[in-house]
């Protein structure tokens, strides 16, 4: 039989605030255990949450990068459950009306541009964190910890609708949220950290059938690969249970990466009963035109919008297009140096970015803000290729030299090094001439028909000019002499 | 024995002792917190600090004499035990938080320090504020100064009977369904509640939050508009709050200067002439004792004496504020006490098997009978299953009793009156163990939290009590939106021409 996939993904991202979502407390990563937690976040006796409307405006930047509709009044509501590093013993979040509807991530799945749909995205709280692991209490014995710095750290929960059929369109999907929240800039995009979390709902049917089958909620996924994983996972255990003659239970399973399968954590039996309800302690949360008119102003170009621009008017493929615009700094830094060149050569840019330039960021390990080529260096070097000046094979070794070194000034490296391309046909029509005297045999093996003597020839030839020879009056010049 | 208070009964004649010099903030607080002593067999305050309402008095001395000086410097409170306060326990009447110690003040209470008042301890209140007797707290039942046999009401029943009894000249006091009201009414004291979102929830133990207000007690309309007038005001960290009441700022000032205007505008022989009293057929119904209807007959007959005109009005949805309230406070209440965990603070079991056992073994010791039935009812009520029937339905029936009161407001009366409570105190006892008595007994009070308006309670009068003694009744005034200062107004001019707000209990101990 042959088996449909089902998907859905529920992403977490944790939002880029300075306070956390209902207190002054600080969000930042990596505090000593519970310095970062004041009376709110600690549920003390009195307290009250107050929203930090930083989160709200988050939410709606995100909202109107994916055409979803901002709801003008969205309410907060407690999800009671007990556990110990959730404080309050219930959780704030937004359940029959949240703050976004809709929308869609479009993305490219291989070469195919396509648009998935969303269900919504509520704010709410993160809890806290426990520690079992070498944890040690006071009195000196082992025993569990609560650190309450995570707990009420503003988290977006971004649900989509059913809409993948593979573990590819799935991680295609997860990519793009990924790189459009980074782009945003309403989420550090930090997988290691939690900053972005995936759960994925999976479920097989037979092909055709249209109604689904029953599905799991993978939890616990913290990279693409894992997520991939997880799926391909969960795809074949379900599709093997069901040819078995078993049935699918719906339960949350929880992905181990060390093992590489999930297993699960509980059923739906034991689903507790959240006893929602709108939390009073929050008026409900409006949001008026002016505000999103305010979030809209503010807004940067979207990586849809700016992979459109790169395609029309800079001439690039949609792959590279695509991919130059999962991340903003990489965008940006492509937009600073196309439009030093010529508009034909945005694909030059593009292709040195994704090469060269990504090659000596992955062999540093840096980022793009910290390479130590500027765009308008590049954009000089590029401009020397385009030019004639050095070859593309003589930019490399340029471009490696102001790598490493503190001249960034490609002229002066090429003048420096006596890098400047030879195009003066006499000095070329010399060494050309040169080569065929010193190599008769491999002149008649290609007089005897032999193309790959020729490219042997081309090599002497830039040999002898020590890579500076233009390559394309080289093949023109050797090709008349041998064939003239 | 004679009282302290007994000779300066007010804000305005204890601060004209203070001004003159015939005494000092530290020897008045000496004096009464022996007076605290001699009547502690009340049972109404749960902690004193001596060391710290000295402390504090030393400083209102020395306020007095600055521009930080207030008409409130120097003057002698206690707190509900509701309110967390830096320094003193506060334990909510529970021995879930027996050992409680803030590291924060409630910012009504922070309010109230910063005008330089003094302190002169927390008093009891019923456990989480749930009650109307004062019975269900952890240090026992606090006795009514007029009969120690009866109750003083709740939840503020200690803060009622310290004021009564006068051992402060004012206190702090929360009402969720009346625990302001009702404990004043049967103290023969005055009690507000303002409107909801005028002072600020933080730092109150939260009990049901959409319903739950601070208010202050004290024995007359001069020294409520004060207190409430410095708990007023917008705080940013009560996203509840109101930031305007009516295009004016929500902010200390606001009531108080409405109720000098008022009182100024209110002259003549027929000072409330034009003033249209809205009488609510349902609150005079069957359940109202009739001793205590005689009586507030005649206090309405003299506001008709004041000039104001009667009106029968009809607020239809009443009775169905009983279980529509004891629907939406214990579903509130339910998840507002979850913290009490045993985790993080408060009282944890000695002896437990794992995580869940711990919390369920310490919620259980921690909390009391009331309490508990009232968390199982909410979790019950928000239930899968049930949350349509019970808990939707009681916001339905919420949003009609605020509608009744919006109707009648708009064209019927500026101010409803009627009694508090539909009999004088209970004898100790006599209504806790019957659950339906205690809540039949809030009829009256529990619609005006509902639709959060703001409620007064004033002496008018006695009727007889189970032995027949003279026990207080209370009269309530039920304002529309942010009228507190109108609401006081009306008051003072009943005060002006009766004396029952300065009636006071026998002074033996």
């Amino acid at each position: 039989m042959k088996w449909e996939v089902v998907i859905g993904l529920e992403t977490h991202v944790q939002l880029k605030t300075n306070s956390k979502i209902f207190s002054s407390s600080s969000t930042r990563y990596g505090a000593l255990p519970n310095t970062q937690a004041n009376e709110v976040d600690m549920a003390l006796p009195g307290s009250l949450p107050v929203l930090n409307r930083q989160a709200v405006a988050h939410a709606i930047r995100l909202g109107l990068a994916i055409g979803a509709e901002i709801a003008p009044r969205s309410v907060f509501a407690r999800k009671n459950y007990f556990y110990p590093d959730l404080p309050k013993n219930y959780q704030i979040s937004q359940y029959e009306i949240p703050v976004v509807l809709g929308g869609s991530i479009n993305c490219l799945v291989g070469d195919e541009m396509r648009s998935f749909a969303l269900t919504r995205a509520h704010l709410e709280e993160d809890a806290g964190k426990s520690l079992h692991d070498n944890f040690v209490g006071p009195d000196g014995k082992p025993c569990s910890g609560i650190d309450l710095n995570r707990a009420g750290t503003p988290l977006l929960e971004i649900v989509s609708e059913p809409d993948m059929r593979s573990a590819t369109e799935a991680v295609a999907y997860a990519k793009a949220l990924h790189a459009l929240v980074t782009w945003l800039g309403i989420c550090d995009g930090n997988m290691q950290e939690g900053s972005f979390r995936i759960d994925a709902n999976v479920s097989v049917r037979p092909e055709g059938q249209t109604e689904f089958g029953t599905r799991t909620e993978t939890k616990n996924v913290n990279s693409f690969r894992f997520l991939e994983r997880a799926i391909l996972f969960e795809v074949q255990r379900q599709i093997e249970l069901i040819e078995d003659g078993g049935t699918v239970v719906q339960e949350t399973r929880l992905y181990d990466a060390d093992r590489d399968e999930t297993r699960s954590m509980r059923s739906k039996e034991d689903a507790h009963d959240y006893r929602y309800f709108p939390d009073p302690d929050l008026p409900p949360l409006v949001i008026d035109a002016a505000w999103i008119e305010e979030v809209r102003a503010d807004m940067p170009e979207l990586p849809g919008q700016m992979r459109d621009r790169f395609v029309t008017e800079m001439g690039l493929t949609p792959t590279d297009a695509a991919q130059l615009c999962q991340d903003p700094a990489l965008a940006q830094y492509f937009e600073a140096v196309a439009k030093q060149l010529p508009a034909e050569q945005g694909k030059l840019a593009a292709n040195w970015l994704m090469g060269e330039m990504s090659a000596a960021l992955n062999r540093d390990d840096i980022g793009l803000d910290d390479a130590p080529i500027k765009p308008d260096h590049l954009a000089k070097l590029l401009t020397r290729i385009i030019d004639g000046t050095v070859s593309n094979k003589i930019a490399r070794d340029v471009f490696a030299h102001m790598w490493s070194t503190d001249d960034k000034d490609a002229d002066a490296v090429i003048e420096a090094k006596g890098l400047k391309q030879i195009s003066d046909s006499g000095a070329i029509g010399a060494m050309v001439d040169e080569v065929i005297a010193n190599h008769d045999s491999i002149v008649q093996e290609y007089r005897a028909g032999k193309q790959k003597a020729f490219n042997s020839l081309v090599g002497q030839v830039m040999k002898l000019a020590k890579g500076k020879a233009n390559p394309a009056q080289v093949n023109e010049l050797l090709k008349s002499r041998l064939d003239g | 024995m004679s009282r302290f208070l007994d000779d300066f009964p007010t804000i305005a004649a204890y601060r004209a002792g203070l001004d003159q010099g015939q005494f000092s903030v530290t020897q008045a607080t000496d004096a009464l917190l022996s007076d605290i002593q001699t009547h502690r067999a009340l049972n109404a305050f749960v902690d004193t600090d001596a060391k710290r309402s000295l402390a504090q008095a030393t400083e209102a001395q020395a306020q007095l004499a600055t521009e930080q000086s207030h008409l409130l410097t120097g003057v002698p409170l206690a707190h509900k035990d509701i309110f967390v306060t830096e320094g003193w326990r506060t334990t909510a009447g529970s021995r879930m938080l027996a050992n409680y110690v803030s590291p924060f003040d409630a910012t009504v209470v922070a309010a109230l320090n910063k005008a330089g008042t003094v302190s002169l301890g927390k008093v009891s209140c019923d456990e989480f504020a749930m009650g109307s007797g004062n019975e269900h707290a952890l240090t026992g039942p606090v006795l009514n100064p007029w009969d120690h046999d009866v109750v003083p009401g709740g939840s503020s029943g200690g803060s009622a009977a310290a004021v009564a009894a006068r051992l402060v000249l004012g206190a702090t006091g929360t009402d969720t369904g009346g625990s302001v009201r009702q404990p004043a009414a049967l103290c023969g004291i005055c009690g507000i509640k303002p409107t909801y979102g005028v002072a600020s929830r933080f730092g109150m133990i939260a009990y049901a939050s959409s319903l739950d207000q601070a208010g202050v007690m004290a024995t007359n309309a001069d020294d409520l508009a004060l207190l409430l007038d410095a708990i007023s005001g917008y705080d940013s960290r009560d996203a509840t709050s109101v930031q305007t009441c009516h295009g004016a700022a929500n902010a200390p000032g606001r009531i108080l200067g409405e109720y000098n205007a008022l009182g100024q505008q209110y002259a003549g022989d027929k000072p409330l002439a034009g003033l249209r009293i809205g009488i609510p057929k349902e609150y005079f119904g069957d359940g109202l004792n009739t001793d205590v209807a005689r009586v507030i007959e005649a206090a309405l007959t003299q506001f008709e004496a004041l000039g104001a005109t009667r009106v029968e009005i009809s607020l239809p949805n009443t009775a169905y504020a009983i279980p529509a309230y004891y629907v939406i406070a214990p579903a509130e209440a339910s998840s507002n006490l979850a913290r009490f965990d045993g985790v993080r603070y408060g009282h944890r079991t000695n002896q437990y098997n794992d995580l869940q056992d711990m919390t369920e073994r310490s919620r259980a010791e921690g909390f009391g009978d009331e309490v508990r039935k009232r968390i199982m009812i909410g979790t019950y009520v928000l239930s899968h299953g049930y949350y349509d029937a019970y808990y939707l339905q009681a916001q339905r029936v919420r949003r009609l009793i605020a509608q009744g009161f919006q109707t009648a407001f708009a064209d019927q009366c500026d101010v409803i009156m009627g009694p508090v409570s539909p009999t004088v105190a209970p004898a100790i006892g006599s209504v806790s163990n019957d659950a339906t008595a205690e809540w039949l007994g809030d009829i009256y009070t529990l619609s005006v939290n509902l639709a959060g308006l703001p409620g007064l309670s004033i002496p008018c009068g006695f009727a007889p009590g189970h032995k027949g003694q003279d026990l207080p009744v209370g009269l309530q005034l039920i304002g529309n939106y942010f009228d507190e200062g109108r609401l006081l107004a009306v008051a003072k001019q009943f005060q002006q021409v009766t004396d029952w707000h300065e009636r006071r209990p026998g002074v033996a101990a």
